[in-house]
């Protein structure tokens, strides 16, 4: 037909002039990189913040402003302790699960879905009920899921040997020895998911401390997901690539960093349950995870400061002192208040408060995240275009569609968010190059990676924003989840209670959701 | 130039002007049949209209007193625009201009006036060069020779290959060629021969355009798809929309899928609306979803105790088509522009979200599910919209794509429909040009079984109501999921259906 031929030869056109421009110079897109963390993180290295001008009080301090932050914020509301004061140092509260907006879409910065909560997971249950995420239960007690928010169907594909292909597990080409070992593996996987340990608590359970401590299967802990697979005999590549994948995608790390117990953890702790969808089902929105932060942060929004760069936390007597930098001010604030919340990361705990004991030696993965906007939505042969877009042969984990929960037919333009764990080298190093890359560096990484999969799709971009994420999350290396470093963590430090998804060593809604409720819990329960 | 050359120029303009004289009155009654049908009287009716217009120019030939060279030169340069650009413009009027009649025969009565023109200026020209014996006979027998070459040239070659918007450019662009030909070889006889060269180099650089852009104008290549003759044709952000017409039957595609044939599509329409909505003698207002075609609105619009219709319709260009269109108004009653009918351009999910008004009756006259952004109008999460939006008492009924050809799909609806807490009623029935078609009608509690049919029905009556409900064996219910967004079952069941269907 002549309209498809004119079209290809639009295609081809455009990918042939893309290969010259490459060729001459890479194109030059609108944009920015975006997010405060970088710059605010290095002066809180160097410390060098005006003297406090000013000094104001407040009931309760609440330092961060990420899910853990807000959910401490919701849980002080409702033990009646409504005198508090949030701080975040983002010009908008959401940490990880932040969000932005242009003219053609909402878009996730960072988290942008949860996965069926679990039956233990209690408080993230009730949050979703009160925010309408799901409504009542069946017979079975099963939540009945409002179906807007579950992730539409088709959900992942996987571009490999140059097709889209339905799901994220390698289908094309794969030998009857890799079909066996996919089996074995998730045999074993399923049989972890209903295990009990000897102390009949769960193998792998979501809050994770309300896992079994059964040493047999703590010692998955005590290596690493590469080494436990090689000994199980899970050599299978398609499987192993799988498998990592899965290990980035959730901890920003691969195989071959991340324990064993970390990732069975991923495959294996999933038993949440939707009277109206299966088991793998996910909820999600145009913002991802933002959605829920902003209803989280709504409540509290005049008790937000904003822009606040806490940089101090220092206590005598029962009282305790927080002073943070006021950035549109540049001016510092001296907040007297009878207790705290942490809800900021641990690296930078140890930076507010100078006598935090313990190490400072948690490893963190960095990430990239760009929000391309598109003027047309992205395709290929194959399975049609899903809302989470792998490439095999990508360092990257590819894009997830921000327009894919609409339900209004044929948007021509969309925003993809494409996420990148910069796990090659070691995060130092990793951390380092990323902060030194401008806008166009990143532009062009981006733009060739999805070039790869969409050739032509450059000429079709109309903007990319860059969120570089130096601490993105903690990394679960072997030793760290079971090794006694989170159980410091999560002791309180004289007023100061702690609350971020750190101490889980795993970054999930579900743990900063948690933390975060029962920080405030501890809090309330300390300073009466 | 000598007298001989110029002779001789002369009778080959002859030859041209004729054929090109043929050519357009041909383009003229193959486009009024395409888009009008019944060519017998398409052909007839055009071919006269343009005769007695080129006796209207003959006559007219007598006031022109001078300058005979520079007024023929003209009047080629007038044919050329109009004669060449005459069937592209009727194509793309055709979907805008209520009567499209009258723009037709206007055309028609210019490009025959101006030919009309052409035989005897020319003969009057060549009147001094010629005896006069010598001049009728050669300039008549070139005449019938390119009327000849012309009638041969039309069906074998220009219409396959050409087609016949770009066949007009062509020839148009011939038709000036031998105004500015004569131009040339005369140039010291015409007064102001640089103004009329302008314009004619104009005049050939408008056909140019148009017929390098004419392909985009009726794709040919789609026409050829299709077994019957398209006649209008347009992609819209939303759906590329084809009208085809073979003899007197005309069919509706969107995305190449039929939507309805003209000789059967009351079947269809009857079917969907009066089962349901003749059990609901209470009914007010009505809601239609999809249905651009204005066709369901028109059975809905039979019931005179219907105060309101509302129609919630994705693409503007297909209910602007239907409301303005004047064979498409016959054919659906005028239905769009009546008063009791509200169009609302909008997607009907997102508009049915922000609704707050309560309906008696609800027609989902969706396309067919066959991609996942369609499926989601066939989901729990629509239905449930949908209901909220569904006065007590009231019905809802949905096109839900061939029982036989995909059972699976048919019932994973009804399964769908029941989920939400629906009582439902399938049914059935047999429209020629789609095959066994299958419907559900959904309420929230049983309908009573009394049937008031209005007038003026041809398919659906008491008798043959009842018969609609039975589902033989190889249509019968089929143990299959919920259609969900998060599954889009039904997607997959009608892919792996019609998928298999159309191997057979
Ligand atoms: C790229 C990426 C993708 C992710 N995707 C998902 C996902 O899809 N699903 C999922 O469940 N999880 C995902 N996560 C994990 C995500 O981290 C957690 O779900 C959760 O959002 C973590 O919340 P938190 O409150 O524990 O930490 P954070 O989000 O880190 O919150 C800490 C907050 O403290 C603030 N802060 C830091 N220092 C200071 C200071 N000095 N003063 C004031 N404020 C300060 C920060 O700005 C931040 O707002 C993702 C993480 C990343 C990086």
């Amino acid at each position: 037909m002549r309209t498809t031929r004119r079209k290809f030869i639009g295609t081809v056109g455009a990918s042939a002039a893309a290969m010259l421009v490459g060729c001459k110079r890479a194109r030059k897109f609108s944009g920015a990189i975006v997010g405060a963390s970088a710059a605010v993180g290095h002066r809180l290295r160097l410390g060098n913040f005006p003297a406090p001008s000013e000094t104001i009080d407040a009931g309760v301090v609440i330092v961060g402003g990420g899910i853990a932050g807000l959910a401490a914020a919701r849980r002080l509301d409702q033990l009646g302790q409504r005198d508090f004061l949030l701080i975040e140092l983002e010009h908008q509260p959401g940490g990880n699960a932040a969000s932005g907006q242009n003219a053609v879409s909402a878009y996730p910065w960072g988290a942008h879905y949860v996965p069926l909560p679990n039956d233990e997971s209690v408080e993230v249950l009730a949050l979703f009920e009160e925010l309408g995420i799901t409504r009542g239960h069946d017979a079975n007690g099963a939540p009945v899921y409002d179906e807007e928010f579950l992730c539409a169907d088709p959900m992942e594909r996987l571009f490999d040997a140059g097709r889209w292909q339905e799901g994220l597990l390698p289908q094309i080409g794969i030998t009857a020895d890799d079909r066996r070992q996919y089996e074995d593996f998730f045999a074993r996987m399923e049989s972890f998911r209903s295990m009990r340990g000897r102390d009949d608590g769960p193998a792998f359970a979501i809050p994770l401390d309300l896992s079994s401590r059964d040493a047999e299967l703590l010692a998955l802990d005590g290596k690493t997901m590469a080494a436990w697979m090689t000994e199980q005999g899970w050599n299978s590549v398609p499987l192993r690539w799988h498998v990592d994948y899965s290990c980035r995608d959730d901890y920003g790390a691969g195989i071959e960093h991340v324990s064993a117990w970390a990732g069975a953890h991923y495959f294996a702790s999933r038993r949440g349950r939707a009277s109206n969808a299966d088991r793998d089902a996910v909820v999600t929105w145009p913002e991802g995870n933002g959605w829920l932060a902003k209803k989280l942060a709504a409540p509290c929004a005049t008790r937000t400061r904003s822009s606040g760069v806490v940089f101090n936390v220092e206590q005598s007597d029962g009282a305790v002192v927080v002073d943070y930098l006021d950035v549109e001010r540049e001016q510092s604030v001296r907040v007297k208040t009878r207790g705290v919340v942490c809800a900021a990361p641990r690296f930078v705990a140890h930076r507010m408060i100078r006598d935090l004991p313990g190490g400072n030696d948690a490893v963190y993965s960095p990430w990239m995240v760009a929000n391309v906007t598109l003027d047309q939505l992205p395709s290929g042969s194959g399975t049609p275009l899903a809302w989470d877009n792998v490439a095999r042969a990508s360092d990257s984990l590819g894009y997830v569609v921000a327009t894919h929960q609409n339900v209004h037919p044929v948007p021509r333009e969309t925003v993809i968010t494409h996420y990148w764990p910069l796990d090659a080298a070691v995060p130092a190093e990793e951390r380092q190059r990323a902060l030194a890359r401008t806008h166009a560096d990143w532009c062009e990484r981006v733009a060739a990676d999805l070039d790869r999969v969409h050739p032509g799709i450059h000429s079709h971009i109309r903007n990319i924003d860059v969120w570089v994420w130096g601490h993105g999350m903690i990394r679960p290396v072997p030793g760290f989840i079971w090794g006694g470093a989170r159980e410091m963590m999560q002791e309180p430090h004289g007023r100061i209670v702690f609350a971020h998804s750190d101490m889980s060593g795993i970054s999930i809604f579900e743990e900063a959701f948690t933390r975060g409720t029962q920080a405030a819990d501890a809090l309330v329960a300390l300073i009466g | 130039m000598n007298d001989r050359g110029i002779r001789l120029l002369l009778l080959a303009s002859v030859f041209t002007i004729a054929t090109c004289g043929l050519i357009y009155e041909l383009i003229a009654s193959t486009v009024a049949s395409y888009l009008l049908g019944d060519s017998v009287t398409q052909f007839s009716t055009i071919i006269g209209a343009y005769l007695f217009a080129m006796g209207i120019g003959s006559w007219l030939s007598r006031y022109v007193e001078k300058d005979l060279l520079r007024v023929f030169i003209q009047v080629e340069f007038l044919i050329a625009l109009f004669g060449g650009s005459a069937s592209a413009t009727l194509f793309v009027l055709f979907a805008h201009v209520s009567s499209f009649r009258v723009v037709l025969y206007a055309i028609v009565l210019v490009i025959g006036t101006l030919v009309g023109l052409e035989i005897p200026l020319l003969l009057r020209i060549l009147e001094g060069r010629l005896q006069f014996k010598d001049l009728i006979s050669k300039v008549f027998t070139f005449d019938y020779i390119g009327a000849l070459l012309a009638s041969l040239l039309f069906p074998l070659v220009l219409v396959p290959y050409c087609g016949l918007a770009r066949s007009g450019f062509l020839f148009g662009i011939l038709n000036g060629a031998v105004g500015l030909v004569a131009l040339w070889a005369l140039r010291g006889q015409v007064r102001g021969a640089r103004a009329l060269q302008i314009q004619g180099i104009v005049v050939l650089a408008l056909l140019g355009a148009g017929f390098a852009y004419s392909e985009r104008i009726i794709t040919w290549s789609e026409a050829s798809a299709y077994n019957e003759e398209v006649i209008f044709a347009k992609s819209t952000p939303y759906q590329r929309i084809t009208i085809t017409r073979g003899g007197d039957d005309l069919r509706l595609y969107l995305n190449n899928n039929l939507q309805f044939s003209s000789r059967d599509e009351y079947r269809y329409h009857e079917a969907l609306v009066h089962p349901g909505l003749a059990r609901l003698p209470n009914a007010r207002r009505v809601l239609v979803l999809g249905g651009g075609d204005g066709l369901a609105v028109r059975e809905i619009l039979r019931y005179p105790r219907i105060e309101s219709i509302t129609l919630v319709d994705l693409d503007p260009s297909m209910t602007r088509l239907f409301s303005t269109q004047e064979m498409l108004t016959r054919l659906n009653a005028g239905a769009l522009t009546a008063p009791r009918v509200h169009v609302v351009n909008g997607d009907a999910f997102t508009w049915l979200k922000d609704n707050r008004e309560v309906f008696d009756f609800i027609v989902a006259d969706f396309p067919d599910p066959s991609n996942f952004s369609i499926g989601k109008l066939y989901t729990t999460a629509f239905y449930q919209r949908a209901r909220h939006a569904l006065a007590p008492g009231g019905a809802m009924v949905i096109q839900c794509t061939s029982p036989f050809v995909a059972r699976q799909s048919f019932w994973c609806i009804d399964e769908t429909l029941r989920a939400c807490g629906f009582v439902t009623e399938p049914y059935h029935t047999l429209v020629p040009s789609f095959g066994e078609w299958g419907f559900i009608l959904a309420s929230l509690h049983p309908l009573t079984e009394e049937w008031n049919f209005p007038g003026g029905l041809r398919f659906i009556d008491a008798k043959s109501v009842a018969d609609l409900s039975h589902f033989p064996p190889d249509m019968g219910r089929v143990p299959v999921q919920v259609n969900r967004l998060n599954n889009q079952a039904l997607v997959r069941y009608f892919d792996a259906e019609w998928a298999r269907y159309s191997q057979q």
